[in-house]
């Protein structure tokens, strides 16, 4: 049954606002398809980016009603059927337009870490791992790469400044994923502190709260890599071994040349 | 939730020479969903993946060779096409009236999903080759609102022209191809042919129109032939050519 409902929709760029639509809503349908309908009959310049309409792609976040949620796999009948609707873009990113953001600072973050570094005398059927050893990371490689969780983070939500030095809860998992791996022999845990910010997350859990994919990324990768890094900095045989240089390229640094300004410091 | 078939993968595609990705225009090549050939009438799962490493390296390599091939005689686009190209793109957007380009994508969508559709029949393909041919003039004189930043309402206006003619490509070809042929299902033909088995249908574009004509199918080396029974063969082959496998099988 067709239903007419308002639509407050954000337009234009960083410096947008909202406008206001009353658009025609049929059973079964999610944001995404209304916003399609809005599209294809009134605003055809409206910029949405999507792509498989099943929640597995990860192109389509908005902010709804303020909630960071995709809009393909947010269902209309969810709603109050007299409530207004409000779609906004993710506010951590830059907007390109109505409500398509750049997300290009993340693919920066995924440059920054040093990929998997298995053993290089290890041949191809050498692995033998433990069950639980698999499956431990294969929770973290539902990932979709929507960036809900990069949006909702606090550390950089407000925060420009923090972006620099902080490379959000999808890569810090990353970080662990590759950590947590029993062949890799690359130590990343001082770099998840000191380049990617791992300090700065307070496990507030608000990226476990919208991830689509239902990752525990607090509890699950979160905080067992603040454990790791923990044992990296205090423990006292750790620091002893630095001090008398036992451990001497023990750390592996971030990808080299993969932050802008970085070589000039160094 | 609605449930309902939909075209998933595209079996033909851009002519390539099957060693270098080659097309017929100099310079392109292609490789993967886009190259046609490489499946004949069906894909079956999985295979697409191996036609991309392959394919993917030899049209590579081709590309390769082609540029070391030019040495320092790389050609230049001409300011003149660089100008009709812009001013054709731009068009949708300075036109002062014009359709909706969703209204004509959804009719061209309509005609291709009723008439063209998984089960084909030969009047149902002539009738939507005459609205095809009516939406060619509201293809071209299609208006967009807004910039040029994200504006997916000027990016359709630009794809329709390309889907009108991928739409008349495949209905011209559906209509031509009398037989029942993996993807391709006749109603009124409802049979596979051995002798359609031999014919590649090739479109081109060709003073705006598109050209369809038939190209034999290079013939199968012995060599494969061999590694078929017979009696697999007798579901393709023609009796001249059963007649022949039957010879050489003997010959064995």
């Amino acid at each position: 049954m067709a239903t007419e409902r308002t639509f407050r929709v954000w337009r234009g760029d960083d410096d947008g606002e909202l406008a206001e639509y009353r658009v025609e809503v049929n059973e079964g349908e999610v944001v995404l398809d209304v916003l399609h309908r809005l599209q294809a009959t009134q605003v055809p310049d409206l910029a949405v980016r999507w792509n498989c309409k099943a929640g597995k792609c990860g192109s389509c976040s908005v902010e709804i009603n303020g909630r960071p949620r995709l809009s393909c796999m947010a269902r209309m009948s969810t709603f109050d059927p007299d409530e207004t609707i409000i779609v906004t873009p993710m506010r951590t990113f830059p907007v390109i337009r109505d409500l398509v953001c750049d997300v290009s600072y993340n693919y920066q973050k995924a440059r920054e870490i040093p990929s998997f570094t298995p053993d290089p005398k290890t041949e191809p059927g050498d692995f033998r791992m433990y069950q639980a050893d698999v499956g431990r990371p294969q929770e973290f490689r539902k990932c979709i790469e929507c960036f809900l969780c990069q949006n909702v983070c606090h550390v950089i939500r407000d925060h420009e400044e923090n972006k620099e030095n902080f490379s959000g809860p999808r890569f810090l998992m990353r970080v662990a994923e590759l950590e947590m791996h029993p062949e890799d022999t690359a130590d990343r845990r001082n770099i998840a502190q000191e380049d990617f910010g791992l300090g700065y997350c307070n496990i507030t859990k608000c990226c476990t709260e919208v991830c689509p994919e239902n990752i525990r990324i607090t509890d699950n990768s979160l905080i067992p890599l603040k454990e790791r890094v923990a044992d990296r900095r205090y423990d006292p045989v750790v620091w002893l071994g630095s001090k008398i240089g036992l451990r001497k390229g023990a750390d592996t640094p971030m990808v080299p040349n993969t932050r802008p300004g970085r070589e000039a410091e160094e | 939730m609605e449930v309902g078939p939909t075209c998933h993968y595209v079996m033909g595609g851009v002519e390539v020479d099957a060693d270098t990705g080659a097309a017929v225009v100099p310079g392109l090549f292609a490789a993967g969903e886009v190259a046609g050939g490489m499946h004949g009438s069906n894909r079956l799962g999985g295979n697409s993946l191996s036609d991309l490493l392959v394919f993917g390296r030899r049209s590579g390599l081709g590309a390769a060779a082609y540029v070391d091939e030019l040495g320092t005689d790389h050609p230049a686009v001409a300011e003149e096409d660089l100008a009709d190209t812009t001013a054709a793109a731009r068009a949708p957007l300075e036109r002062e009236a014009g359709e909706n380009p969703y209204t004509v994508h959804h009719e061209l969508q309509d005609t291709m999903n009723d008439l063209v559709g998984i089960i084909r029949r030969g009047s149902e393909i002539e009738e939507a080759l005459e609205i095809l041919d009516k939406l060619r003039d509201r293809v071209a004189n299609v208006r967009s609102e807004g910039g040029t930043i994200y504006n997916p309402g000027w990016h359709l206006a630009l794809d329709l022209r390309n889907m009108l003619l991928v739409s008349e490509s495949i209905a011209r070809a559906a209509l031509e191809r009398e037989e029942s042929r993996g993807g391709h299902t006749r109603d009124d033909f409802p049979d596979m042919s051995p002798e359609w088995r031999k014919v590649n249908l090739v479109v081109s574009l060709r003073d705006g129109r598109v050209r369809l004509r038939q190209r034999a199918v290079d013939p199968l080396r012995p060599d494969l032939l061999e590694l078929f029974e017979h009696e697999e063969l007798t579901k393709y082959l023609t009796k001249d050519e059963l007649a022949a496998d039957a010879t050489a099988k003997e010959e064995l």
